[in-house]
């Protein structure tokens, strides 16, 4: 045993506290595209929290389902870039 | 047909990182390599057109990032002076968070970059390094819009604006 | 080597907390966005980057699976971030929002 696991779910807490924080910008928002930033920056967080989740629980098919999600939530952003500029 | 089985054979390493460690024929097992071969032949009939697009007259070969040189280059460049701006950008974003003391603007460059691949390494750079953020493109001539937190100079120059990295970009990508 | 991923950890956690406050602190969607991309791409790479040394670490064909694919979201992440905020920039900015308190607009004058 390296680290304990606790020192992993401790780093969850902190990035799912941050994530809170982008919640507030989406509720506060004044344009759609503030809502869009925040909703990106909690895509990386979620992101950050699966892989350290995948070390913490010792399972490896967390970071696999973080890969995925990294790329889907990209598309997700793209998507609702290009409804924003209009071309859709 | 040369577009489909470089495509597949990019699929098939992706595939083979991804399964490192599934068995004792070398570091796979045996299912792993042949349902690795099936996906990749038929992922690379699917995204033939995609990763490596036509030739066309009087642009640099689609095969240019085969060249190792390239890819070296493009290693040296990630390690070294793109992860230091990374840091350097960082502690510049904390400073303004903690002061507020922002002055932006949306400033103009030219590139002088003629490939896609070309600008979007550029563009990402920009992104993440110090203090500025790519806004706009324009498809024709290749110049930047960026966003500049901290506008010294309404018009300055690209040098002043991102340092070195169209010259690295373009010796990477064109 | 336990140091080591305290350190990582450490210094995305911070990083990351930094980029989430500038959501709230910054006034307007680009300079938002300057912070929220950077300081999350940083502090993702570094919390990664405890991962991946605890897997090499603790060793074995399971851990270092761990490893290599902690590796491969990292690179995911660094490729589709900072397109996305380019993206969300574009179209920010043909949205009609304009940056606030901007000393200068080239984009304006072209258009």
């Amino acid at each position: 045993m390296i680290v304990s696991p606790i020192l992993f779910f401790i780093v969850c807490a902190f990035l799912l506290l941050f994530a809170a924080f982008g919640m507030a910008r989406i509720a506060l928002g004044p344009t759609a595209a503030d809502r869009v930033v925040a909703l990106d920056t909690i895509n990386t967080l979620v992101v950050a929290v699966m892989i350290v989740l995948g070390a913490a629980y010792d399972q490896v098919v967390f970071v696999d389902v973080a890969i995925i999600y990294a790329l889907v939530s990209f598309v997700g952003t793209l998507y609702i870039a290009r409804y924003l500029e209009g071309g859709l | 047909m040369l577009a489909f089985s470089m495509t597949s054979v990019i699929a098939f390493a992706m595939y083979l990182v991804l399964t490192l460690f599934s068995g004792n024929v070398g570091l796979w097992s045996v299912e792993e390599l042949i349902a690795g071969a099936v996906l990749a032949l038929v992922a690379g009939w699917v995204s033939r057109r995609v990763l490596v697009g036509e030739h066309e007259r009087g642009t640099p070969s689609p095969w240019r990032m085969l060249n190792p040189l390239r890819l070296l280059l493009f290693s040296a460049y990630f390690v070294g002076p793109f992860f230091v701006a990374l840091a350097r950008a960082n502690v510049d974003v904390a400073y303004r968070i903690v002061t507020g003391r922002i002055r932006p603007g949306i400033v103009k460059f030219q590139s002088g970059l003629k490939t896609d691949l070309g600008r979007t390494l550029l563009a990402n750079s920009i992104t993440l390094t110090p203090g500025t953020l790519s806004v706009d493109v324009d498809d024709e001539t290749g110049d930047f819009y960026v966003h500049w937190i901290n506008v010294t100079d309404p018009e300055a120059s690209a040098e002043a604006i991102c340092g070195s990295f169209p010259a690295w970009a373009r010796r990477i990508a064109e | 080597m336990r140091f080591l991923i305290y350190v990582l950890v450490g210094i995305g956690i911070a990083a990351n907390g930094l980029g989430a406050f500038s959501l709230l602190r910054f006034p307007d969607v680009y300079t938002r966005l300057h912070g929220a991309t950077k300081c999350t791409t940083f502090g993702s790479i570094f919390t990664t980057l405890g991962v991946i040394v605890y897997g090499f670490a603790r060793g074995g064909p399971a851990y270092q699976t761990l490893a290599v694919h902690a590796l491969i979201a990292l690179v995911a992440l660094l490729i589709t971030n900072p397109t996305g905020s380019h993206a969300i920039a574009r179209a920010a900015y043909r949205s009609g929002v304009k940056p606030k308190g901007a000393v200068v607009d080239r984009l304006e004058e072209r258009r």
